[in-house]
């Protein structure tokens, strides 16, 4: 059984506003990276999907640029809310209990 | 080409171990080099015998429109750099790893600019902006650094989500990300069904209008500009924002150009709002650092008018207005960034009064970036409002040209009031402003004020060798090969 090209893009589609929305809403800096993360891999599907309805296989080497590039800005996010809880520890429990929600 | 000059010797720079004063110098080298490589490569491209090329499997165009933005971006390094260095030492962090984020970020640009394909202006946006995280947040002990430096991260990323889900709509609208491949495409086929592609378009201009920081994609432009380490702020509001163009401008005017009744409105609404918006907070801002953050949002605007137009002589006037505005923008941080002291403490205004007494040609070179960036004539800010909007007229944009016009007025409250504030004369007995510390001009930056006052007049003066560059630098599309 094969799916429909269409559903890929709604669920990249979806996938991606559910992302934007969390990182509009959560005020927690690493669950807002996480919705980041979601946002870019919401893209990488489409950019597969449409590699694969187009028949080109450019799109999916797009998809290795962005893991490099996502994984970069991984390296330099967590960098910066490490260096931020370090100054104020009192910030880490905050967080803590928020990341329940 | 001169990208990965760039990059080799930023690698060298992070291995060596020299004196003080060095690393400033080198990154200076750097960039004049990487700049003379540009005018080298301006000769080629502008023969019309060989003209425009592209290499690296299509993915990087050498024309006339990058090698401009070659040489706009490696001015705001050098000049950055020389303010740079004397800060660094007054707050104790001198070493060279913000030079080294300073060239890594430039080469980011630098790709930008040179791009020839989405994915490479989205890569190209990322080793730009990574870097750049980082040198918001380079202060390491204070708090506003560390905010802005957050901020700009999560919007940033955010940002970079939406060029890319729009680089992956155009993808599938179009089968290439090349540039050269989605023209002849979109030359070749007349869409039915343009949803895709149109959704395409918005997101990458929200994607590229956060980065050039046009309204209502601005928001973390105050706080980034106000809490980043002033030198950073110098470079952020000057190269940052011009890749960020360089990107804006290839992909719409010259790749999307069939598609222009499309764009053109957006284009128009982005425009008035960061015209009106960036001049009139501008003028209730009481920090130095955040009104120029303003007015720096309304040049974005100014900018926009001249893409609007979407011809050769908006995007000439376009060009021509990022050009004389990175010499203006380094100027006018490089004074905050003496004034603000030790710690970037002060940047309220009255720190600036009677500045014109204790240090005169400081007020003077300010005050003269001030009215540059006003557009007062004589300078090269009044030329380059001048242009885009004649060309906006040209381009019978009447409301567009008005609203601009307006804004200009009002925006120019603002740099008044700086002004005033500076050659308000401190009456006898004033004890506030007379214990005012002593502003030290080191001559690094004094150097680099220097250039950049030399340029503002002298373009005023004698416009049309650089108004010439700019005409001649538009971007090619090279139709792709086999």
């Amino acid at each position: 059984m094969t799916v429909d090209e269409t559903w890929y893009l709604v669920l990249s589609a979806m996938l991606f506003t559910i992302g934007a929305c969390g990182l509009m809403v959560r005020r927690n800096p690493l669950v807002m990276f996480m919705c980041v993360e979601l946002m870019l891999n919401a893209v990488n599907l489409t950019f597969v999907t449409f590699s694969n309805v187009l028949n080109d296989v450019a799109g999916q080497v797009v998809v290795f640029f962005v893991l490099v590039v996502a994984a970069a800005e991984v390296v330099v996010g967590l960098g910066i809310i490490v260096a931020i809880l370090r100054r104020r520890p009192e910030a880490t429990a905050d967080d803590v209990s928020m990341l329940r929600g | 080409m001169g990208g990965a000059l760039f990059l080799l010797t930023a690698a060298a720079l992070a291995s060596g171990r020299p004196p003080r004063g060095f690393y400033a110098l080198f990154t200076v080298i750097t960039a004049v080099l990487a700049m003379v490589g540009s005018a080298l490569a301006w000769g080629r491209v502008t023969d019309p015998a060989r003209g425009a090329y592209s290499a690296i499997g299509d993915a990087i165009m050498v024309d006339g429109f990058s090698v401009f933005f070659g040489i706009v971006i490696t001015v705001a390094i050098a000049l950055a750099a020389l303010l740079a260095d004397d800060y660094l030492r007054r707050e104790g962090l001198d070493g060279p790893e913000l030079y080294v984020l300073m060239l890594l970020s430039g080469t980011g640009g630098l790709v930008m600019a040179m791009a020839n394909d989405l994915i490479v202006v989205f890569l190209g946006l990322e080793t730009l902006s990574i870097a750049l995280y980082v040198m918001a947040g380079f202060q390491l002990r204070r708090l506003e650094s560390q905010e802005s430096a957050i901020k700009y991260f999560v919007l940033g990323s955010f940002s970079s989500a939406f060029l890319l889900y729009g680089i992956a709509l155009v993808y599938g609208a179009t089968g290439s990300t090349n540039f050269s491949r989605i023209a002849d495409f979109l030359a070749d086929n007349l869409l039915a069904a343009n949803g895709l592609l149109l959704a395409g378009f918005a997101l990458l201009l929200v994607g590229l209008g956060f980065k050039v920081a046009a309204v209502p994609f601005h928001v973390w432009t105050p706080d980034v500009y106000q809490g980043a380490p002033t030198p950073v702020t110098a470079f952020l509001a000057s190269a940052s924002k011009a890749a960020g163009f360089a990107a804006l401008l290839r992909v719409f005017l010259s790749t999307f150009d069939l598609y222009r009744l499309d764009w053109r409105p957006i284009m128009w609404v982005l425009a008035v709002l960061t015209l009106v918006v960036g001049s009139f907070l501008a003028v209730v801002q009481t920090d130095v650092k955040r009104m120029l953050a303003y007015s720096s949002i309304s040049h974005a605007g100014f900018v926009l008018v001249g893409a609007e137009a979407a011809s050769d002589r908006g995007l000439a006037g376009a060009l021509f207005y990022l050009l004389a505005y990175t010499f203006m923008v380094v100027g006018s941080f490089g004074v905050a960034t003496l004034v603000g002291r030790r710690g970037d403490a002060d940047h309220s205004l009255p720190a600036y009064r009677g500045l014109s007494q204790r240090r005169p040609l400081l007020a003077l070179a300010f005050t003269v970036f001030l009215l540059a960036q006003a557009g007062v004539p004589l300078t090269s800010g009044f030329l380059a409002k001048f242009y885009v909007i004649g060309a906006a007229v040209e381009a019978e944009s009447y409301a567009l040209a008005l609203i601009a016009m307006i804004s200009a007025v009002v925006s120019a409250f603002v740099y008044l009031r700086i002004t005033v504030a500076m050659y308000m004369t401190v009456e006898e007995g004033d004890d506030a402003a007379a214990a005012l510390p002593f502003v030290r001009v080191p001559p690094a930056a004094a150097l680099s004020l220097g250039i950049a006052l030399v340029f503002t007049v002298v373009v005023g003066l004698v416009p049309s060798p650089v108004v010439d560059f700019a005409r001649d630098a538009l971007p090619v599309l090279v139709s792709a090969g086999p």
